[in-house]
């Protein structure tokens, strides 16, 4: 095993769990919502795109393009029409609220599409590598890593730069208090989703892309973002990036040592992490 | 002078219990009105009903001639009534200067108030701009609050409060800030468990004791054995 190269991938491979990690994240800081259909909408906007691209006759960027203001509006629109109605009182609501959507997701892309593996077509850009320092690094992981970099970039930008994030950020404080400022919070979370859906548009273009899927594909993506969210510390966007670096270099040596331990040297370091710090190693108030 | 706030037989609810009964006021353009009473009074559940954040169950709230009972607080500012919450109830991932631009979403009319002015009126908070709110003194904590209801441009100002936990010469400061502001026109409505500090700022008091009115009038015609009865119900 050559570790540098071992972990380099890991490192890349993290850009994808960061994808997969931010929206989530995002949603969790913004209205504590912890989304648990959220690997199946990556699943979901996967095969729209599949959809988009074949009956359309486009490339998948183009796809992705395309997709992307209806992506929005589906976010939107799931929050003001079902969620919104979801976070008013008990915990548990959302979460069986979310979960049934899993249900449904996943049973309805069963209907439509069948149980085959599908994939997202690039062309000969999927096998190409570079040569860096000696280490053969493969382009589209490149182009993820950058991708989530770009994305979480983007978001705290929008987040701690312009007058949206700050609304954000004081409705995520205090949404009963943001109401005497003349703000509707659930016009908030909605915008908030909408923006959330458009990084797991980003996530399922990766994901499709590098990996097969199915449509029972959701459930392991919600946990790889869960455990990166959790690992970098809830809130925290650039935790969640590192987050998803650990998670992917856990997984990278792991698999290195032995195949088989690929995912479970995660789920190790992912428990390993809760345990010596539950609040995750980049949170929100930890002066990280 | 003609009314700008008027409520009629108010009565809110938290669950069964029932916290204001059958609150009639009457606020006059560009008038200090103080409401004090004990603890457990009704006076923040009727500051809270009047900003939106309290529904009331029966009665009605009048602003300007017009009937806004019910109206959500995100629209209830919209229309000019600005509440500085009781604690102060500051973002805490926000700067002095980001809760101040936050108060701003609630103005649709210009009175005057921008962060300019709101410096001029607590110069130590521009100083405090690049701060994030919770590091401040209690004091300036306050000042920061009641700047960001004056963003809205309100035409009433709740405040529920502030003098609360401050000590004596920051009470002075904060209420020196509070004289300019009526000075520029605005209607007040003090919620103020400090009684003297009530008494000497407001044109006219309401009492309260267990969510009913029991004494009105104008400070210099009050006597304090009227105050004591209404207060205590001794």
């Amino acid at each position: 095993m050559n570790l540098l190269d071992t972990v380099i991938q890991g490192v890349l491979l993290g850009g994808l769990y960061a994808l997969y990690a931010a929206g989530l994240s995002l949603i969790f800081g913004v209205m504590r919502l912890v989304n648990l259909a959220h690997g199946d909408f990556i699943v979901l906007i996967a095969f729209i795109l599949l959809a988009l691209s074949t009956s359309l006759g486009i490339s998948l960027p183009y796809a992705l393009l395309i997709a992307m203001p209806f992506v929005f509006a589906l976010g939107w629109g799931l929050q003001r029409l079902i969620l919104n109605r979801a976070l008013s009182g008990d915990m548990l609501v959302p979460l069986l609220v979310t979960f049934g959507l899993s249900i449904i997701i996943q049973n309805g892309l069963l209907e439509v599409f069948s149980a085959d593996s599908r994939r997202l077509s690039l062309g000969a850009i999927e096998v190409a590598s570079v040569q860096i320092l000696g280490i053969s690094m493969g382009v589209i992981p490149l182009i993820t890593f950058a991708t989530a970099v770009l994305a979480i970039a983007a978001l705290s930008f929008l987040f701690y730069q312009t007058p949206l994030g700050r609304i954000l950020r004081a409705t995520s404080d205090l949404p009963d208090i943001v109401q005497l400022m003349g703000v509707d919070p659930r016009k908030v979370f909605a915008i908030a989703m909408g923006i959330s859906f458009v990084v797991i548009a980003l996530a399922a273009f990766f994901m499709g892309v590098r990996a097969n899927f199915d449509p029972s594909a959701g459930p392991a993506r919600l946990l790889y973002a869960f455990e990166a969210v959790v690992i970098g510390g809830l809130g925290s966007l650039w935790g969640t990036l590192a987050g998803g670096i650990i998670l992917g270099i856990a997984q990278t040596v792991g698999g290195a040592i032995n195949p088989e331990w690929q995912t479970l040297a995660g789920h190790v370091v992912f428990l390993i992490v809760i345990l010596l710090r539950p609040s995750g190693l980049f949170a929100r108030g930890n002066g990280s | 002078m003609s009314t700008v706030l008027e409520t009629q037989g108010l009565e809110v609810f938290y669950g069964d219990f029932q916290a204001l009964f059958g609150i009639d006021v009457s606020i006059d353009e560009g008038e200090t009105v103080a409401i004090i009473g004990a603890n457990g009074a009704g006076k923040s559940s009727f500051l809270n009903s009047l900003s939106g954040l309290a529904s009331a169950r029966s009665g009605t709230i009048i602003l300007d001639g017009r009937q806004v009972g019910g109206t959500a607080p995100f629209d209830m500012v919209k229309l000019g009534l600005a509440l500085v919450p009781e604690g102060r109830k500051l973002f805490p991932s926000l700067t002095v200067e980001e809760n101040l631009q936050m108060g701003a979403h609630g103005s649709t009319v210009d009175r005057g108030w921008n962060l300019d002015a709101v410096y001029r009126l607590f110069p130590i908070l521009r100083e405090r701009r690049k701060q994030l709110a919770p590091t401040l003194s209690g004091g300036q904590q306050q000042m920061v609050a009641i700047g960001r209801a004056l963003m809205a441009n309100p035409r009433v100002l709740l405040c529920d409060e502030i003098s609360l936990g401050l000590s004596p010469s920051i009470i002075r400061d904060v209420y020196s800030a509070m004289t300019e502001i009526r000075r520029r026109e605005t209607t007040i409505v003090l919620v103020e468990q400090d009684l003297s500090a009530a008494l000497k700022f407001a044109d006219r008091v309401y009492c309260f004791m267990e969510g009913r009115i029991t004494l009105e009038g104008t400070p210099d015609t009050l006597s304090k054995q009227d105050i004591q009865r209404a207060y205590f119900g001794a």
